[in-house]
């Protein structure tokens, strides 16, 4: 195996042997029912830390998805129930905005040379206060096609249910692996995040990227929100507060390192899954406070952090190292 | 020989049937959170009437999100218990979690809020208060306890366009309305805080010649009226005496101050909704009886005549 490999390998060993703890702990937990909550549970934050892996990987950090989240399902509400559109072309606009709000984060930083923490802090507090002034309340979304979509759901046996929500966010993930490990594009975010100088050298225009990369996770976060307001029913500029915090915990604990450079999709899908196998094991024991989830995403963040350290100290120090790393 | 056998099989019967009723049953709680003190007490006597049925309770806390809310909802159901509870952070947006609970025969009963739903065969019943009776019993009591005499009511008003602000208005409102004597004279809102409540009570009592006009203080909630109480003492007034002090909670410290003469009577909202829920729940399992769409929980009284200083004693440990 890769050294490359190595993060992507403990954290999927973690999942199944954290899943087979649970298994024997409690009866019923090995269910289809309990996979498919896993997958529907969590497939907003799944489509935003497709997002979040890019941009982590190019180097940067978008702390502005949480809000995105909220302004897109008040957009959704008012522009489906208020103002009648048609909930497909509410769809296209309300990403449309999104993405244009991300290729104008991604221009600053590219162009300003701002720190991207900023710049997508000034867009967090941009999105949610936009998301406020459109309505303080929590709307409820009923049109027909709209509901039809969101209850749409595949069987399995065993009572588990495949719902929209989850198939979308495993397309998600497909497509965003085929993205980032098949295409030139892909590469180029990459060498963004290993070193911006020497990708200027290499003849990659890190402008183009830059704006891509932050154009990409502000759609993504769009799409999400619209799964959101499947999830949910209704539009709240409160929804996913604090939601790109876990976002981040999720890719890192996936194995991407938080300087950029490295990481994978399939990575962020199982640091995905873990901190929804986490919460699950909370609510079935049914006597821990919920606030031990955060306590321990806390502690297994610290200790991927620190396993990522000890394993690019390593690589630093021996010949052919494949993580490429600029010295800070 | 037949009456001893009818009695072994009656006593082997109620030997199996007693503990069956209850004993096997698993209730998965979704809680909002611990905002308030009442949502933190309305935690501790859901555990304790659990623990009173042997019911083994499984609570989750959903941090005042609902996405915590439907997870911890669809995590209940994968793991099979008997019956969910749900108090609902927002109205909106339970429809196909709920038609997951239907599906898996999982009764759901709303505790202390509802939901917007098309479907009501969704939930079993929805346990909460009446707020707007709420008032009414508040208004009833000073109507009750100032006769014919005139009295110029102050009232502190909870937060602006809440729900539970505008029912325990409309119900007071209601009560004092067939008394002409009873009138309300300034009315303004005190948030549902001590501090603003103490604020608002000190410009009330300037704006009534020093508070001399003021015979009752009505507040729409125990926190208001325990700041008012102070913004009366400072004012050189006797709370309870000079100033009537009726409000709406029973939270431990308002029966701290009816113990000690300062306030004259409050209205309850029971941290007690999972009990009503419980014996509803039994009632359906086990007999089959479906309860009515609402369960409304009881607005009780309490004044000086029903052992404060006993009640605060019993209510301070809760977490309120």
């Amino acid at each position: 195996m890769s050294r490359r490999h190595l993060p992507v390998a403990v954290t999927t060993a973690v999942f199944l042997a954290g899943f087979l703890f649970c298994s024997l702990q409690f009866e019923n937990f090995a269910s289809t029912r309990v996979v498919m909550n896993l997958l529907t549970d969590n497939a907003f934050l799944g489509i935003l830390a497709v997002g979040m892996t890019f941009v982590i990987i190019s180097g940067g950090i978008d702390l502005s998805v949480g809000s995105v989240i909220g302004f897109t399902t008040i957009f959704l509400a008012l522009a489906i129930g208020s103002w009648g559109m048609p909930p497909l072309i509410a769809f296209v606009l309300v990403l449309a905005i999104c993405a244009a709000f991300g290729a104008t984060m991604g221009a600053l930083i590219h162009h300003l040379e701002m720190p991207p923490f900023i710049v997508t802090l000034a867009g967090m507090f941009l999105a949610r206060g936009a998301a406020f002034l459109m309505s303080t309340e929590s709307i409820p979304i009923d049109a027909e096609l709209y509901s039809q979509i969101a209850s749409f759901s595949v069987r399995l046996p065993g009572g588990g249910r495949l719902r929209i929500i989850a198939m979308i966010m495993l397309a998600t993930f497909l497509v965003g692996g085929l993205l980032l490990h098949f295409t030139r594009f892909g590469t180029n975010v990459y060498a963004l995040g290993g070193s911006r100088s020497a990708t200027t050298l290499m003849g990659v225009r890190t402008g183009p990227t830059t704006i891509a990369v932050y154009m990409l996770s502000s759609l993504l976060a769009g799409l999400s929100g619209i799964v959101f307001s499947f999830y949910t029913g209704a539009g709240y500029s409160l929804a996913a507060v604090g939601v790109e915090l876990d976002t981040i915990a999720a890719v890192v604990i996936g194995g991407t390192l938080l300087t950029g450079g490295a990481g994978t999709i399939f990575g962020t899908f199982v640091g995905l899954l873990i901190m929804g196998l986490i919460q699950t094991y909370i609510t079935f024991d049914g006597t821990l406070s919920s606030w031990w989830a955060k306590i321990a995403t806390g502690m297994l963040l610290f200790a991927f952090i620190a396993f990522q350290q000890m394993m690019s100290g390593l690589s630093g120090r021996l010949p052919g190292r494949l993580v490429a790393r600029t010295p800070k | 020989m037949t009456m001893k056998a009818l009695f072994c099989a009656t006593a082997l019967a109620a030997v199996l049937a007693a503990p069956a009723l209850a004993a096997d049953l698993t209730v998965g709680f979704s809680q909002i959170g611990s905002e308030s003190g009442w949502r933190a007490a309305e935690t501790s006597v859901t555990k304790i009437e659990a623990e009173k049925r042997g019911i083994d309770l499984k609570i989750a806390d959903a941090q005042q999100k609902q996405e915590n809310q439907l997870k911890a909802v669809r995590s209940f159901i994968a793991q099979g218990v008997d019956a969910i509870f749900i108090a609902p952070v927002v109205a909106t947006g339970w429809d196909n979690v709920l038609e997951e609970a239907k599906d898996a025969e999982i009764p759901v009963i709303l505790l202390d809020r509802t939901i917007d739903t098309a479907d009501d065969s969704l939930y079993l019943t929805a346990v909460t208060s009446d707020t707007v009776h709420e008032g009414r019993v508040a208004g009833e009591w000073l109507a009750k306890t100032v006769g014919d005499k005139d009295c110029s009511i102050v009232e502190l008003q909870g937060t602006v366009g809440s729900s539970p602000a505008i029912n325990r208005k409309k119900g007071f409102d209601e009560a004092i309305a067939s008394h002409a004597n009873l009138k309300i004279i300034r009315t303004q809102t005190g948030d549902f805080t001590r501090t603003k409540g103490k604020e608002v009570m000190e410009s009330f009592i300037k704006a009534e010649n020093g508070g001399k006009n003021i015979c009752a203080l009505y507040a729409h909630n125990d926190d208001m009226a325990v700041g008012a109480i102070q913004a009366i003492k400072e004012a050189g007034l006797k709370p309870g005496t000079d100033i009537l002090v009726v409000s709406i909670d029973a939270v431990p410290d308002i029966f701290k101050a009816i113990a000690d003469g300062e306030a004259n009577a409050t209205v309850e909202l029971t941290p007690n909704m999972a009990g009503p829920a419980f014996d509803a729940l039994i009632a359906f399992r086990d007999a089959g009886t479906k309860p009515p769409k609402w369960i409304q929980t009881e607005s009780k009284l309490y004044t000086a005549a029903d052992d404060p200083a006993g009640e605060y004693e019993a209510r301070k440990n809760l977490g309120y």
